[in-house]
């Protein structure tokens, strides 16, 4: 329940030239497509709990952007949000999943036996392998809309069937509220600890609201598993670990994902998805499989070589730095994950990263030995 | 009266009819209410699902909201549809410090004062020294010629100002107006201003199509106001659609200023070097006449009750909203052991030269009145007026070499 939006009703005493935002000098995907009209015609709908297209909107009117960066400018409040607000929802979602249409299906493959390969990248350039992704339960609102009372239900929710788990799997729960001292240390050492969201992206959405009330992480003791509860999303779903093993990560993270959907399922909680968008979550960014697989992998050579970014642009790949998204590198250590998270299956991203990054690290090694890599450079994935 | 004649009516006439009278309670029963499956949503989550946890909090709302009032303020809506929990999510959001107690909750619209009263009403006692809006009322006084001894040493007084804020009655206040209230708060005030005349008369400055270099001036004459950063009113919805709609006007000589759609809907600011306190308030005075005057003239009011004075969005501005203060030099008197308590029992405060939660930069204070309700404009600026020429003769006895009392303190209320 964001600002000043609860009372629609209220606002529709307004003409819509009054009421329509200033987006002149933005530059996010929302922006590009909310004309007057369009937004005329949304302004006094609202999913069945409420969740209006201001509230939709709100981080994209407060945060105009950048002029080289592209952000998406709008959240969805519940599962819902996608169909009542679709005439702004598909347009952004085809501007940012490459042309996406309301028409087409969503492949999901949580197989982790169709994954090629992955378990012999190099070690002396990969530093670590991670694979995230989100998941929303079915039927309650979503963390720019939740009432403190949904939050701790799925607060309550999460933590039952995470402690249900045993083998590799078993951990425990660390709610934020609790946490001591030693605990809050020993997270934030093992990079597993998450903040407060200062990214103002998020906090004009809503999502930081009652921090930190029933925020929690969970990891399993072998600390090569983790969930957040109530960040972004109602849950991130996490495994890690150094090295480059991608295909042992992709392994627990798919295994893990599915014995906790099949507890949820138990108790009637499935997840949000649908064959067109895949798994709902907050962001439209992170439709489809919400994945991110990637690696913290050493390429100086390559990273200063002119044709870096058209490289990974044709291997469907993104680099941050490190500290994760809007962060820069360190040391000549990148992040190099998938692009790309609705068209395409959750196998089939990560074998873009696993391709992808074997043969970046082959280019490395001609760099150092003074070779060229022209010959090398791939044709568009 | 809960018909849908009412609802006709035009935004504004409706509301400043039902404000006016009082009805904020009758008139929330005649809005749509939520569909059905948000109703249940409402049911299935029991007011105790839903109170915050605020063990760790430190603010006046922390301390007034127990989880009874909670439970009976839930689910009630002001005619804007604001909301308790709208109210107190920015001091649910920031448990502030243990050395500093913030107010923990801001007012949506006119109307949240008296439907949330009973969270409203601990919440002002707290913040305002005891004062209860349900048995007491507040004195307005705008008479500037009643200031005696206005004019301050100028060795040590740097300057003066006095600021208070408006709110323009029937739209809705800053975390909770939309876009279009918030465009009409700027259409009102800006028409009225451009009435201004003689030493009054000036420009306004929109902050979304201000030039680089109108940007540059107001900022050397420290006049411009920028996104807010605090949490204490980004949590509280203020900042949204930035810039749009906010801007600043003031006059041609630069000693009357009005902020637009910052934490108010105007804030009002009338300053200048050196000590003549009495002229700063006399021009502030009438400016804010002439200024409600103009307005009325097309049919507005200011937000303004007996039990509550001028309606400002925080509770911590009710009353006379009114800060007068100096940047003073204070060296000797600024390290005396005794400073705090001699500022306390004169009713004063100290601030650093940048504003609140800002510190003093070598010996130069921001020092104003603590109070804003239960006290006329008059009564306050007399307040600071004595106080900061008490605190100049202690600097020159300290100066001399020669001992200081502290000062009985000043009482509270009026009998």
């Amino acid at each position: 329940m964001p600002f000043g939006n609860t009372h629609n009703n209220f606002k529709l005493n307004y003409k819509v030239e009054e009421e329509y935002p200033d987006l002149t000098k933005h530059n996010n995907h929302m922006a590009k497509v909310l004309t007057k009209e369009l937004y005329g015609k949304l302004r006094d709908k609202q999913t069945p709990s409420g969740f209006t297209v201001d509230d939709v909107i709100q981080t994209g009117v407060d945060n105009p952007g950048h002029p080289f960066i592209m952000t998406v400018g709008c959240v969805a409040g519940d599962e819902e949000s996608y169909e009542v607000f679709k005439d702004l929802f598909d347009p952004v979602i085809s501007d940012r999943h490459g042309g996406y249409k309301p028409s087409d299906k969503h492949k999901t493959d949580l197989n982790f036996e169709n994954l090629k390969g992955g378990d012999d990248l190099d070690p002396n350039y990969v530093l670590s392998s991670r694979v995230r992704t989100g998941r929303s339960i079915k039927g309650l609102t979503l963390p720019p809309h939740t009432s403190r009372g949904e939050r701790r239900l799925i607060e309550r929710l999460s933590v039952e069937a995470l402690t249900s788990l045993d083998g590799e799997f078993k951990g425990k729960y660390y709610p934020l509220k609790s946490m001591t001292d030693a605990e809050q240390e020993q997270l934030i050492n093992d990079h597993f600890l998450f903040d407060k969201p200062v990214s103002p992206l998020l906090t004009c959405a809503g999502m930081a609201r009652d921090w930190p009330d029933a925020r929690g992480i969970w990891h399993n003791d072998n600390k090569t598993f983790l969930v957040w509860v109530n960040e972004e999303d109602h849950l991130r779903v996490i495994s890690m670990q150094q090295g480059g093993n991608m295909r042992e990560v992709f392994r627990r993270f798919c295994v893990g994902l599915q014995r906790i959907e099949e507890i949820f399922k138990k108790h009637n909680h499935g997840f949000m998805w649908n064959e067109h968008l895949g798994y709902i979550l907050t962001c439209p960014s992170n439709l489809g499989t919400g994945l991110r697989g990637g690696v913290h992998v050493k390429l100086p050579k390559l990273s200063t070589h002119p044709k870096f970014e058209e490289i990974l642009t044709r291997l469907r790949l993104q680099k941050r730095g490190t500290g994760g998204v809007d962060t820069a590198s360190v040391g000549g250590v990148f992040d190099i994950s998938n692009a790309d998270r609705l068209g395409s299956s959750e196998v089939e991203q990560v074998q873009l990263v696993v391709d992808g990054v074997k043969l970046m690290i082959e280019m490395e090694k001609k760099l150092e030995k003074g070779e060229a890599i022209d010959s090398m450079i791939p044709a568009q994935k | 009266m809960a018909t849908s004649f009412t609802r006709m009516m035009s935004g504004r006439n409706t509301a400043v009819v039902l404000a006016s009278i009082g009805a904020g309670t009758l008139a929330s029963g005649y809005l749509l209410s939520d569909s059905a499956a948000a109703a249940e949503r409402k049911r299935a989550y029991p007011p105790s699902a839903d109170f915050p946890d605020l063990r760790k909090h430190n603010n006046c709302m922390a301390s007034a909201l127990t989880p009874t009032i909670y439970a009976h303020l839930r689910d009630k809506t002001t005619p804007n549809n604001w909301t308790l929990d709208q109210c107190i999510q920015t001091g649910v959001d920031n448990p502030g410090h243990p050395f500093i107690k913030t107010v923990g909750m801001v007012a949506g619209d006119e109307e949240s004062y008296e439907v949330f009263a009973e969270l409203f009403d601990p919440v002002i006692k707290d913040r305002h020294n005891g004062y209860d809006p349900r048995t007491m009322k507040h004195p307005t006084d705008l008479d500037a010629s009643k200031i005696t001894s206005g004019m301050f040493d100028e060795r040590y007084v740097l300057s003066s100002r006095v600021r208070t804020g408006r709110s323009i009655r029937g739209l809705s206040l800053p975390p909770a107006c939309t876009r279009s209230e918030r465009r009409e708060v700027e259409r009102v005030v800006v028409t009225a201003l451009s009435g201004l005349k003689g030493d009054l008369a000036g420009r306004y400055y929109s902050l979304g199509e201000m030039s680089e270099r109108e940007q540059q001036q107001l900022i050397d004459e420290h006049f411009l106001f920028d996104k807010p950063v605090s949490p204490l009113l980004t949590a509280a919805g203020m900042a949204r659609d930035w810039p749009d709609a906010r801007g600043i006007w003031h006059n041609n000589e630069k000693n009357f200023l009005i902020w637009i759609n910052e934490e108010d809907h105007t804030r009002i600011i009338s300053m200048e070097k050196g000590g003549n306190m009495k002229r700063v308030f006399e021009r502030f005075c009438r400016g804010l006449k002439q200024v409600e005057q103009l307005i009325q003239e097309r049919g507005w009011e200011f937000m303004w009750n007996e039990r509550l004075g001028y309606i400002l969005t925080c509770p911590s501005n009710l009353g006379t909203g009114l800060r007068a203060g100096v940047h003073i030099r204070l060296p000797f008197l600024s390290r005396d052991p005794r400073f705090k308590k001699i500022l306390e029992n004169l009713r004063l405060q100290k601030r650093g030269t940048g504003g609140v939660d800002t510190a003093a930069t070598g010996d130069t204070f921001d020092i104003s009145n603590l109070d804003r309700l239960g006290k006329s404009e008059v009564e306050l600026v007399q307040l600071v007026v004595d106080g900061v020429n008490y605190l100049t003769e202690c600097e020159k006895r300290l100066e001399r070499g020669q001992d200081i009392k502290i000062p009985s303190p000043v009482p509270q209320f009026r009998k």
